[in-house]
């Protein structure tokens, strides 16, 4: 099965989740007040449920023709093994790491790890270069961040800052 | 108009907005240029920054400038490198690529930057002229107008996602809408869908799901595909020079020029129609209506060539405008992205923007003559350095996009967990990209729901039920215009297979 049927697929799923609850345990809790009223919160829920549930439905049955195009993003998804398939899932993890550590570790160091070791994984190896524009950015975009605009962003560790 | 037109003067001549305009128009070429970084995923990185100015004249005018900069940017990369930095400029390479090579770079980036200015400038003449107007009819409108409205702002949108495509356009933008349900909403106050979990109490951030879909997918895309941001061959921004054209070019593209920037501000004005279209369509109709030798010159380098798309894109992107201000309607992925940040500056785009917020309206407008003429006088001069930008090694340039991306999504909530969700929507985004579902109407579905829905409950409301579908002639009108806008598509493609599959047969 194609990918976009394989993910209309799981839209399908996601709406019928989105519709139990929609017309089956939304309005338990409703006041009796609100059910008076001709609209309640579960009411727009309940018609995109059903526009939702029909057009997932149309793709997964393929009832709509499309278009015979090969290169929707220019990667060829049959020849992925050729493209850099490691590397981006490494990125995303050390997002997800920069995620939660950010934190813990505080803003500067968080996000000097995340820049070296972003560069690493795409193969720069000049080490000192990679440590200089790192500490750089990241005491930059904090500067920028916190002390101009205002925003706060804890530079330092939890341990250090006590929370 | 003209006491609007004063006010506007008055805001958008401030040091600050001044500013806003030319660092605006700045960033927006540096980052337009980039590869696969679009004015859709440079508009999102921008909002936090504009979000945090707090002046929503100077924030709108900023994202304004960006979003010029970034068209601007795209045809630069687009005709040196002939790597298109946004969808809209992809014509503009057909012959501004060819004349870079023939060692004429130069020459093709005045012509795309003297077509810009017209077509920007024409534009933003034609959307002073059609907004009050389009304004004024817009007061007439009652909640359930504006909840048909709605509907067909978003059936356009999926109808002009292409053949075959229909479909999977309106799949995603029931899906934009079914994600605005997520969190307390404006009308009720109860949390729905949040499966108990506190931090999407109050819904999904626009901000992260902006940057999910945009800026994400494209930096992974990157990382996949190395060659995606190469460089081209001989094409050193250094070394750019000799920035003339000749009295007959210029002669030669007046006329392209007019003709394009109309044609491309009425194609922006269409929902969900934009920059990419009008472009594209400018570009085949001056080469479907040059002369037998001029034909021939198309695609080799010709200036015409270079001029129709520049001039129309330009155009397009102001006429997007028209929707977004007039109606509270985006017309494109971009304008939905403007109209997030602009309902998180608390500021209500529709008819009444122009009565309560005159300055508000009149200096994006005031701004778009700056911004045109910003990008002709201080970006011209400018663009051998500017193309250095593209000789950033990719080693740094991603992890910075990562970065900024993450810090985006960051600074808006102040909230770690939305950096996982940004994470997870990016994954699903690029997965929808690879499948080639279009995203833009997803993100438009999310910031039209919460609307979508308040009209229609105001309007159930009001006609205790569904009453006002034939009870109001003009709802019930908008409604069919929607469902026909949904269906003709359909039809109309499947009359073509079948007689395509006619001709293949011998029929």
């Amino acid at each position: 099965m194609a990918l976009d049927r394989w993910l209309a697929l799981v839209i399908l799923l996601i709406c019928l989740a989105y519709g139990y609850a929609a017309y089956f345990t939304m309005d338990a809790l409703l006041p009796p007040i609100m059910k008076r009223s001709p609209i309640w919160p579960s009411s727009f829920p309940k018609v995109l449920v059903i526009g939702g549930i029909l057009l997932s439905l149309s793709i997964l049955l393929g009832l709509e023709k499309s278009p015979e195009k090969k290169d929707a993003t220019d990667i060829n998804l049959s020849r992925l093994r050729e493209y850099k398939v490691g590397q981006a899932i490494l990125l995303l993890g050390l997002m997800v790491a920069y995620a939660l550590l950010l934190r813990p570790l505080g803003f500067l160091a968080s996000t000097f790890l995340f820049l070296t070791v972003g560069s690493y994984i795409l193969g720069e190896r000049r080490y000192g270069i990679m440590i200089i524009v790192a500490a750089i950015a990241a005491g930059t975009v904090w500067y920028l961040v916190d002390v101009v605009l205002g925003i706060f962003l804890s530079p330092f560790p939890l341990f250090l800052t006590g929370g | 108009m003209l006491e609007g037109l004063l006010t506007g003067l008055a805001t958008a001549f401030t040091f600050t907005n001044i500013m806003m305009v030319i660092g605006g128009c700045l960033i927006g070429t540096f980052i337009g240029m980039l590869p696969g970084l679009g004015p859709m995923s440079i508009i999102a990185i921008m909002i936090p920054v504009a979000i945090t100015i707090g002046d929503p004249s100077a924030a709108l005018i900023l994202l304004a400038g960006v979003y010029y900069g970034a068209v601007f940017g795209g045809s630069t990369s687009s005709i040196l490198i002939n790597a298109p930095g946004v969808a809209s400029t992809v014509a503009t390479s057909f012959d501004g690529y060819p004349l870079a090579r023939k060692g004429q770079a130069g020459k093709a980036l005045t012509v795309a930057a003297i077509s810009s200015f017209a077509g920007g400038t024409i534009g933003a003449i034609l959307l002073m002229v059609f907004a009050p107007a389009l304004a004024s009819v817009a007061l007439l409108f009652h909640s359930s107008e504006y909840f048909a409205l709605m509907v067909v702002g978003l059936s356009a949108i999926a109808a002009f996602a292409g053949t075959g495509q229909v479909g999977k356009a309106l799949l995603m933008t029931f899906l934009g809408l079914m994600m605005a349900t997520v969190g307390e909403g404006v009308l009720f106050n109860a949390p729905r869908f949040t499966m108990g979990i506190m931090d999407i109490q109050s819904g999904f951030g626009f901000i992260t799901l902006a940057m999910a879909m945009f800026a994400l997918p494209e930096a992974i895309f990157l990382v996949l595909d190395p060659n995606r941001s190469k460089t081209g061959d001989g094409s050193d921004g250094g070394k750019i020079k000799n920035l003339r054209i000749s009295k007959e070019e210029a002669k030669s593209i007046t006329p392209v020029i007019g003709r394009q920037s109309l044609q491309g501000f009425f194609i922006g004005v269409l929902p969900g129609a934009g920059a990419t279209i009008a472009s594209f369509l400018g570009y085949a109709v001056e080469r479907n209506i040059a002369t037998k030798e001029e034909q021939d010159e198309f695609g080799k380098g010709s200036v015409k060539g270079i001029a129709a798309p520049e001039s129309a894109n330009n155009a397009a992107c102001t006429g997007s405008f028209v929707p977004l201000l007039t109606l509270g309607i985006p017309g494109s992925g971009t304008t939905a992205i403007l109209l997030g940040a602009l309902i998180a500056l608390n500021v209500s785009p529709g008819p009444r923007l122009m009565v309560d917020e005159p300055q508000i309206f009149w200096a994006v407008i005031i701004s778009m003559y700056l911004g045109n003429l910003v990008l002709l006088i201080l970006n011209l001069p400018l663009i051998p350095y500017i193309a250095k930008v593209l000789a950033v090694p990719r080693n740094y340039l991603i992890p910075f996009i990562l970065f900024f991306t993450l810090m985006g999504a960051y600074i808006g909530q102040n909230n770690a967990t939305e950096l996982l969700i940004l994470v997870g929507f990016g994954i699903c985004a690029t997965l929808f990209r690879f499948a080639d579902y279009p995203l833009a109407p997803l993100l438009i579905g999310f910031i039209l729901g919460p609307l979508l829905e308040n009209n229609f409950s105001r309007a159930m409301q009001l006609y205790d039920g569904v009453g006002f579908v034939w009870e109001r002639p003009m709802t019930l009108g908008l409604l069919i215009l929607a469902v026909v806008l949904v269906v003709l598509p359909g039809y109309r493609a499947r009359r073509a297979r079948l007689r395509a599959e006619g001709v293949a047969d011998g029929d």
